[in-house]
């Protein structure tokens, strides 16, 4: 059984990379893969606006009332509360739980994409036109979320940080300049590399991985409700190890 | 002329295809029929590279498909329109933006070029005027046509459609069958249809082959099927309870 998953792994692994370098040719039409490119920044990019806003929102308020809570009965000064904030936000909460999210979003809509196109013909269509495919459906995807998601992740920082200005000021526990005295305190700009690195990095397996399971779907309705499901866990689950690994990398 | 040469397809332990070697005639609309699980879309796909055979050899014009370089395959692809069963129409895409999409792809032509060919494809599939409309909102007979525009655009020198009938009424079905070998005929190209629609094979089957369990069991013209004293191929083409009833009636049997 291990035997098999392992060669399973494999097999899929290696798909995975041919899949990659297929896609990294020169395209015989730039502006047809530059209107491709312009559309998935604008799906990927207007379409998660509203939803990363509003969880980075609670992120930054969830993060302020509970260090509050920590606080309670210890020596450690309240304003710690914006410092807490801005780097637990920064350092991992912004870009993890943004590309987990995406991940679900962005991840299961390319997987689904793209398993409907191959059980509808359109990719068939297209290769037998002489487009190579990954380089056209795949391509454009994964620069596109390069670009935008990282962007998404700066914002999502930035609105943490007033949520958790949101919950700690306006909830009374403390007053604006305490917040902002915390915002400014131990500020590392090593930590915004750290969090641009990592978004990066999740935005490339968020987006290859739920290409390569939407490619490659066989079979019916259920076979791509399958492909879907394994986007989101096989990204999130890569996430989260290469979250671990950048850590590693970047504070020890 | 396209030519199947010793073509040999397995999945798995099944063989699906078994040393199939066919030749399809310039000019012609030729036709590979069999029953359902026969190999056709098999051998169909390996025709234009989708799936590639074990062993054998597709020679294109005496040009070995799978032995081409990279930019002669693509050359060879730009002559070649494919009208799938589903029609396989980009579903975002506009009737016009679906056949343009080739044109957009892989030509420099300008503007003005472009919408004069795809304007000439639609009028030649009697589809004008319906350039904005979505292939949601037209019917399977109007999507089959577009698909046949999106696979002339390029003036292909061979054209390969899968069971273009599916599907459609027998009127619609008839009126696909005169498009395909009208196309045919006007731009003397190589054109392989897929089909059990047995009134594809007399209206249009110039020549037709009989594909059973992955074997080219017989070859031969229209004609020559009611000629034919091959078992298999009149039970497959005699299959239908209306045809016997109507020769019981006629008291004939077939031949």
């Amino acid at each position: 059984m291990f035997q098999l998953d392992c060669m399973s792994f494999l097999e899929d692994f290696g798909r995975f990379l041919i899949l990659i370098k297929n896609g990294l040719v020169r395209p015989p039409n730039w502006r047809m893969y530059g209107k491709e490119l312009v559309r998935q920044m604008y799906d990927i990019g207007n379409g998660s606006l509203l939803i990363v806003g509003l969880i980075a929102i609670f992120i930054g308020a969830v993060t302020a009332v509970q260090f509050l809570y920590q606080l309670n009965g210890t020596l450690i000064p309240t304003w710690y509360v914006g410092y807490i904030v801005r780097d637990s936000t920064i350092i991992e909460l912004a870009p993890t739980i943004t590309c987990l999210v995406l991940a679900g979003k962005v991840g299961s809509n390319m997987a689904s994409e793209l398993g409907g196109m191959r059980q509808k013909e359109h990719i068939d269509a297209m290769e037998v036109m002489g487009v190579n495919t990954p380089s056209y459906l795949i391509m454009p995807k994964i620069i596109a979320a390069l670009i935008v998601i990282p962007l998404l992740v700066v914002i999502s920082a930035f609105v943490s940080i007033i949520g958790g200005y949101l919950a700690s000021v306006m909830g009374g526990f403390m007053n604006t300049q305490e917040y902002t005295r915390g915002l400014r305190a131990f500020f590392l700009p090593y930590n915004l590399w750290m969090m641009l690195v990592k978004s990066t990095v999740f935005s490339f397996i968020l987006t290859s991985v739920s290409c390569y399971q939407g490619y490659f779907v066989k079979g019916g309705s259920i076979e791509l409700g399958k492909a879907s499901t394994n986007a989101v866990v096989v990204s999130n689950i890569l996430i989260l190890v290469s979250d671990y690994l950048i850590a590693l990398l970047f504070t020890t | 002329m396209i030519l199947a040469k010793n073509l040999i397809k397995s999945f798995g332990d099944q063989q699906i295809i078994k040393d199939v070697t066919i030749e399809f005639e310039t000019g012609k609309t030729n036709l590979v029929i069999g029953r359902s699980g026969s190999g056709k879309t098999v051998l169909l796909k390996m025709l234009v590279g989708l799936i590639q055979p074990n062993s054998g050899k597709i020679l294109y014009d005496g040009e070995d498909f799978y032995e081409l370089e990279k930019k002669e395959l693509l050359a060879l692809r730009m002559r070649v329109g494919m009208l799938f069963q589903g029609s396989a129409l980009f579903d975002s895409m506009t009737v016009e933006q679906n056949i343009r999409f080739p044109l957009d792809m892989f030509t420099k032509s300008t503007r003005a070029e472009k919408d004069k060919r795809v304007n000439y494809c639609l009028e030649r599939v009697g589809l004008s005027g319906n350039n904005k409309k979505f292939p949601s909102e037209v019917s399977g007979g109007m999507q089959k046509r577009v698909g046949i525009a999106r696979a002339i655009v390029l003036q292909p020198s061979y054209l390969f459609c899968d069971e273009p009938n599916s599907g459609l009424d027998p009127k619609t079905a008839l009126l696909i069958d005169e498009l395909i070998h009208g196309i045919t005929e006007e731009n003397n190209i190589t054109t392989i249809i897929n089909t059990h629609d047995m009134n594809s094979v007399m209206e249009i089957g110039e020549t037709v082959s009989f594909l059973s369990n992955g074997v080219l069991a017989w070859r031969g013209s229209k004609s020559d099927i009611l000629k034919s004293d091959h078992d298999e191929l009149h039970d497959f083409i005699f299959a239908s309870p209306f045809i016997q009833k109507l020769l019981d009636e006629a008291n004939m049997t077939p031949p």
